[in-house]
């Protein structure tokens, strides 16, 4: 880092008017998404735009006899069908594996299969029609013949002898396994004062972002350019997915990606029918739309979290962990999910189980299989809520085997705040946690007592409450040994372009991008703060490849982080360009100068000398009458990338104080509490927002949501209806609080905050629900914790 | 095709409707009013709330075939009038909304709470917006809008 220093440029002070990291400024994108003004995907229209719509399996497993289009093609309104073979013709199909993940295998996947279908909902076949209405009269007309197979869909036999293996070339179900080993867990097992075991289920559940995958693709003939309208995180990836599949040159594809409604990890991913879409724009020449309808989500956007995990705790006789043994496994449906594989969840759990404990001897597996369910992959938090339940179900358990506090036994065994750097047992690297300093904040928010005496009155009455925490790691800021180093071409470094305007406003171009979580606000902010304009001054450049340095997208909450960084860095270099310009005009020595709200000052006095729209306008229009060879360059791109770090840890904990009804086992959600270190707060509005968002996304999963299959693969919660997701009423009052422990890896120093609050929400609830059944002798660790699993924990059926 | 003439956001429109036409593609597709969104098309997100004769209705389970003579609001016709200005701003100024996908029709179900339940509740807040879907924000800011709006409006009507 240079002589800058956070403190230099005004990062921990507000005495400058355009100190604007740290405060809640509003998002300036709120008003026109309260009007109903923003645009997504499917509020873009072409000329000469058709619409696609898809037949999908209704089959787990089962080959593709023949396809009747005649009956389609004659419907009103249809334009074409396409079948997997229309499709494979100019389009390749790919293989989701990283290189990195040793071992690690998946077949290829083509956009419509071929010869058999995998999962119902697979799409299988498309119709193009001149409206989406008239595309899906075309699929009821396609006549498809159907022969059965059988589906492997239970994990727990997928490697057993006389499992269908589903790609037979694969030779069997595995994709996976990984295990991870510290220390020597079987002696520190066999001298343990007391082991604690227990066996968890994680849910299979799904994003259900409010609006649907999206899509619109416009193959020009003329100039060969495929320009793709889409909802997605990752704009840049998709560029190069499109490009590589479709035989395209990259610089050939344009991503443009205006609002998105909600991705949560959802819109990340390669989906078949979208690349489909890409590939039928390309054959047609025309732009097509696909935008999935509800049913479509639920059995095609990817799922998540399907883990059944068996895990011990060892502790001596004084509360100290001595260690943890954890044996993961997933099913993770018919292919790995593109390109970042469907094997990174079940390594999260390896890397992520015990983080906050200080401890020495470490085993965990995971096994990652194959089955004929929708796909999963990546979902907001990444494997953390499965991790954090099974490291805080047991560290609980383990306190009550003690007969100690739950508060105390954390008080022993969390990673002291002095300890860092550290490396973890499974090797994770941590530059800076602060989980003491968390749970004294959290102590402070959460009356304890009060709660404890309300606890026992409850119960004299027949009322059962209980108060869970749950301590959590996020991984926060990835490097490229997330998926670069496997061979990805996903990017982990970003960039951003600053530049001045001649009335003196600043546009920001980044290549991070916006879903609802505030990065455009932050960069306006950064930018705001590091050129030294007012905020409104700002506008924003996300979301178009063809217009915004080469960048990740928003992902594993690299936003603020990496985004902001670059965004930092190029707002600052502006700012010096600005002052030798301003220094010549005025003569001045740069360093005498300042720029704060839009005025050049003189840095003692603060008294102005010169507006920025005065310098636009001499530099822009009257050049001439600046020094000859004055650098004038009034725009400026910096990148950023981590490079001591792989990733940047972030921690919190969080406490969830609830009421379950044991003559229903309805389970009530009383009041919920999060503190978390996310580095230094760019805006405390948005982080709070971001983690009591996430919060209410964890108590969805361990609450309600779950994908449920009966033995034959048939998905039997389609509909929003039956796939239940947290309603307001539901929803408790969620407080939240902040320790700051920067990174040093940046001059901004903030690390993720979107996932916070998912990773460690179910577990704290699990806590708590098992806190109030205590007295009655009951434990539930299988989530959704449904008043049928509750009543059945309870003995009552 | 059924031809209909109804009044949108008090413009008077005509228009012939396939019988099988849903409100909320009506106003997408053939109107061009994106404002308001389709989120399950089954009746249970509440994207698509808008408001017909004065009720607000589930824009997705309404045909526009059965919409002749009606007088519809969506949420460009809300927002134009500044009936709730206030509620907005104070959307704005607690980020009550992230994507703001479910943000239309959190604000006509929010409208319908200021006009009919002026003494609301906290909890008959959460009650009365729990058909409305948010993955985003947790409906805790949300709520706090309503709440404040609510507050500021019996404050200055008790001027
Ligand atoms: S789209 Fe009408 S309720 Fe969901
Ligand atoms: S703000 Fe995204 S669904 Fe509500």
């Amino acid at each position: 880092m240079n002589e800058i220093t956070p403190a230099s440029i005004g990062l921990s002070r507000e005495d400058l008017p355009n100190s604007y990291i740290g405060r809640s400024v509003p998002r300036p994108n709120v008003p026109k998404l309260v009007q109903g003004r923003a645009t997504y995907t499917d509020d873009v229209v072409l000329p000469r735009m058709l619409h696609a719509a898809f037949l999908r399996s209704p089959h787990a497993h089962a080959r593709i006899l023949s396809i009747e289009t005649a009956a389609a093609l004659a419907t009103p309104g249809v334009v074409r069908v396409f079948t997997g073979r229309d499709i494979a013709e100019v389009c390749d199909p790919w293989v989701a594996v990283l290189d990195h993940l040793k071992g690690m295998k998946s077949a290829p996947q083509h956009p419509l299969p071929l010869e058999r279908a995998t999962w119902q909902g697979e799409p299988v076949v498309a119709v193009v029609a001149e409206s989406r209405a008239a595309a899906e009269d075309g699929v009821a007309a396609l006549r498809v013949e159907w022969e059965p197979l059988p589906a492997q869909t239970d994990m727990e036999t997928a490697l057993a002898p006389g499992a269908v293996v589903i790609h037979p070339e694969l030779g069997d179900n595995l994709v996976f396994t990984r295990t991870a080993t510290a220390g020597d867990v079987e002696a520190a097992f066999a001298a343990a004062h007391k082991v604690v075991e227990a066996t968890f289920v994680t849910a299979r559940h799904t994003g259900v972002t409010l609006e649907p995958r999206s899509i619109i693709a416009d193959y020009n003939r003329a100039d060969g350019t495929l320009t793709v309208h889409q909802s997605t995180q990752a704009p840049h990836m998709m560029q190069g997915v499109f490009a590589k599949h479709l035989r395209l040159r990259e610089s050939d594809v344009r991503v443009i990606c205006k609002d998105v409604g909600g991705s949560f990890g959802i819109k990340v991913h390669v989906y078949p029918d979208e690349v489909a879409v890409a590939a039928m724009a390309r054959i047609m020449g025309r732009p097509v739309k696909f935008v999935a309808d509800r049913f479509e989500s639920f059995t095609s956007d990817i799922h998540a979290r399907d883990h059944r995990i068996k895990a011990r705790i060892a502790v001596d006789a004084q509360g100290k962990i001595l260690g943890f043994d954890v044996d993961d496994l997933t099913g993770i449906g018919p292919y790995s999910v593109y390109p970042r594989t469907s094997a990174i969840e079940g390594n999260q759990v390896v890397n992520l189980c015990g983080g906050p404990y200080d401890f020495v001897n470490y085993r965990c597996t995971t096994t990652v299989v194959l089955q004929n369910k929708a796909p999963t992959c990546q979902y907001r938090a990444v494997g953390h809520p499965i991790a954090t339940a099974v490291t805080e179900g047991l560290v609980d358990m383990a306190a009550e085997a003690l007969g100690m506090d739950p508060i105390a036994f954390r008080r022993i065994n969390l990673i002291r705040d002095d300890a860092y750097p550290r490396t973890s047992p499974s090797g994770m690297r941590f530059e800076g946690l602060s989980h003491h300093a968390s749970l004294d904040k959290l102590l402070e928010m959460v009356p304890v007592e009060k709660i404890r005496a309300d606890q026992a009155a409850q119960r004299a009455r027949g009322v059962y409450r209980g108060l869970g925490f749950a301590s959590f790691i996020e991984l926060t800021n990835p490097s490229p040994f997330m998926y670069g180093i496997g061979g990805a071409r996903i990017s982990a470094q970003d960039g951003a372009t600053v530049r001045m305007d001649p009335d003196g406003s600043i546009t920001i171009a980044s290549g991070v991008t916006e879903q609802g979580q505030g990065t455009e606000a932050i960069l306006a902010q950064i930018a705001a703060h590091g050129v030294g304009v007012p905020v409104e001054r700002v506008k924003v450049i996300t979301g178009d490849t063809q217009n915004t340095p080469y960048g990740g997208g928003t992902w594993a909450c690299r936003g603020a982080g990496i985004g902001g960084e670059a965004a930092l860095q190029s707002a600052l270099a502006l700012r010096a360009q600005i002052l030798e310009v301003a220094g010549a005009m005025l003569q001045a020595k740069p360093e005498t100068l300042d720029v704060v709200m839009g005025e050049v000052v003189d840095r003692a006095s603060g008294t102005p000398r010169l507006s920025l729209a005065e310098l636009g306008r001499i530099v822009y229009f009257r050049g001439d009458t600046l020094p000859r060879d004055l650098p004038r360059e009034l725009v400026q791109t910096r990148h950023f990338i981590t490079k001591e770090y792989p990733f940047a840890f972030t921690n919190g904990i969080q406490a969830c104080w609830a009421e379950v009804d044991v003559e229903t086992g309805m389970v009530k959600v009383l009041e919920h509490w999060c503190v978390e270190d996310c580095g230094r707060v760019i805006n405390p509005l948005l982080v709070d927002e971001q983690v009591r968002g996430g919060i209410v996304q964890g108590l969805g999963g361990a609450l309600y949501e779950h994908c449920v299959y009966d033995a034959e693969g048939n998905l039997l919660t389609t509909t929003l209806a039956d796939y239940l997701v947290p309603m307001s009423a539901e929803m408790p009052d969620i407080h939240v609080g902040h320790v700051e422990t920067p990174t040093r890896e940046s001059l901004l120093g903030a690390k993720g905050a979107g996932e916070a609050g998912t990773a460690g929400a179910p577990a704290a609830l699990m806590n708590a629900i098992n806190d109030a059944l205590r007295p009655l002798g009951a434990r539930v660790t299988e989530q959704p914790f449904t008043p049928a699993r509750i009543l059945k924990a309870l003995g009552r059926i | 095709m059924i031809p209909i003439t109804l009044t949108v956001n008090g413009e008077r429109v005509t228009r012939h409707v396939e019988p099988r036409r849903h409100l909320i593609d009506f106003l997408r597709l053939d109107l061009g009013l994106t404002g308001s969104h389709a989120g399950c098309e089954h009746g249970v997100c509440g994207a698509c709330t808008v408001r017909v004769d004065g009720e607000i209705v589930r824009g997705c389970l309404v045909l526009a075939a059965s919409l002749d003579g009606a007088e519809v609001t969506t949420i460009e016709g809300l927002s134009d009038s500044g009936e709730v200005a206030d509620l907005q701003a104070e959307f704005v100024a607690r980020n009550a909304a992230q994507c703001g996908f479910c943000t239309p029709g959190m604000v006509m179900t929010a409208a319908d709470i200021l006009r009919h339940h002026p003494q609301a509740s906290r909890a008959e807040i959460r009650e009365h917006l729990s058909g409305n879907y948010c993955r985003c924000t947790g409906y805790q800011a949300i709520v706090d809008a309503v709440e404040a709006t609510l507050a500021q409006r019996r404050q200055e009507a008790g001027r």
